[in-house]
């Protein structure tokens, strides 16, 4: 297993030859991207920030946890942050499993728990403007 | 004690800085913290942050030491 924040653009591909391996049924690779509209909103692009130290160390718990509940170490995370244009892919997660069902619930669950835990904020920028994303302002 | 607080996204552009010091009394708490730091933003439209103490988010009821690296973790929106 390994994750990492980054600051240059993400290679999906080569995150899933890296958790690749002959014993395994399956693998997954999620890759999120920005999207041009956001409620209701046209976006120009994202600047992605992030507490660098706690991402890390909070990412690093998150595939811990996957790892011991979906039983894959083959299993790799990249977050970029800085500024990304649309369609830019922001977050690549690979997992390999002998079994697809469990690559695709491992796959799950990483996604859903760096959302709600890693310290990662987005500032979306507008024709007219900017707000962070979630915060109200 | 004075505690200096790391601060982010709509927090850090609010106070116009990355962080900020804010004195809390000896024995102080997450809660204490938060409410100092509630006090230092007022008048600004901010969500509630969590607390993170040493790269880890903390319950209210941890006691803070000089020292410890505080952070308000406005919310998260990764991925």
């Amino acid at each position: 297993m390994r994750t990492a924040i980054v600051d240059h653009p993400l290679d999906p591909t080569a995150l899933l030859a890296e958790v690749a391996s002959s014993e395994s049924g399956a693998s997954t690779l999620f890759v999120g991207t920005v999207r041009c509209v956001n409620d209701g909103k046209d976006v120009t692009g994202i600047d992605y920030s992030a507490y660098g130290p706690m991402a890390e160390s909070e990412l690093a718990a998150i595939v811990a946890e996957s790892v011991a509940r979906f039983g894959t170490d083959r299993v790799v995370v990249e977050h970029r942050i800085g500024t990304l244009s649309l369609g830019e892919a922001s977050i690549v997660i690979a997992v390999s499993h002998e079994r697809r069902a469990a690559a695709m619930d491992a796959q799950r669950y990483l996604i859903e728990e760096i959302k709600k835990r890693v310290p990662v904020w987005k500032r979306e920028h507008y024709a007219d403007g900017s707000s962070w994303v979630g915060q109200g302002s | 004690m004075e505690l200096n607080v790391l601060l982010f996204a709509s927090w850090a552009d609010a106070l116009g800085s990355s962080s900020v010091t804010l004195t809390v009394p000896e024995n102080a708490t997450v809660a204490d913290l938060l409410a100092a730091a509630t006090t230092r933003a007022v008048g600004r439209s901010l969500p509630r942050p969590l607390v993170a103490v040493n790269h880890k988010y903390a319950k209210p009821d941890l006691l803070l030491r000089a020292g410890d690296e505080i952070a308000l973790i406005p919310p998260v929106a990764g991925g």
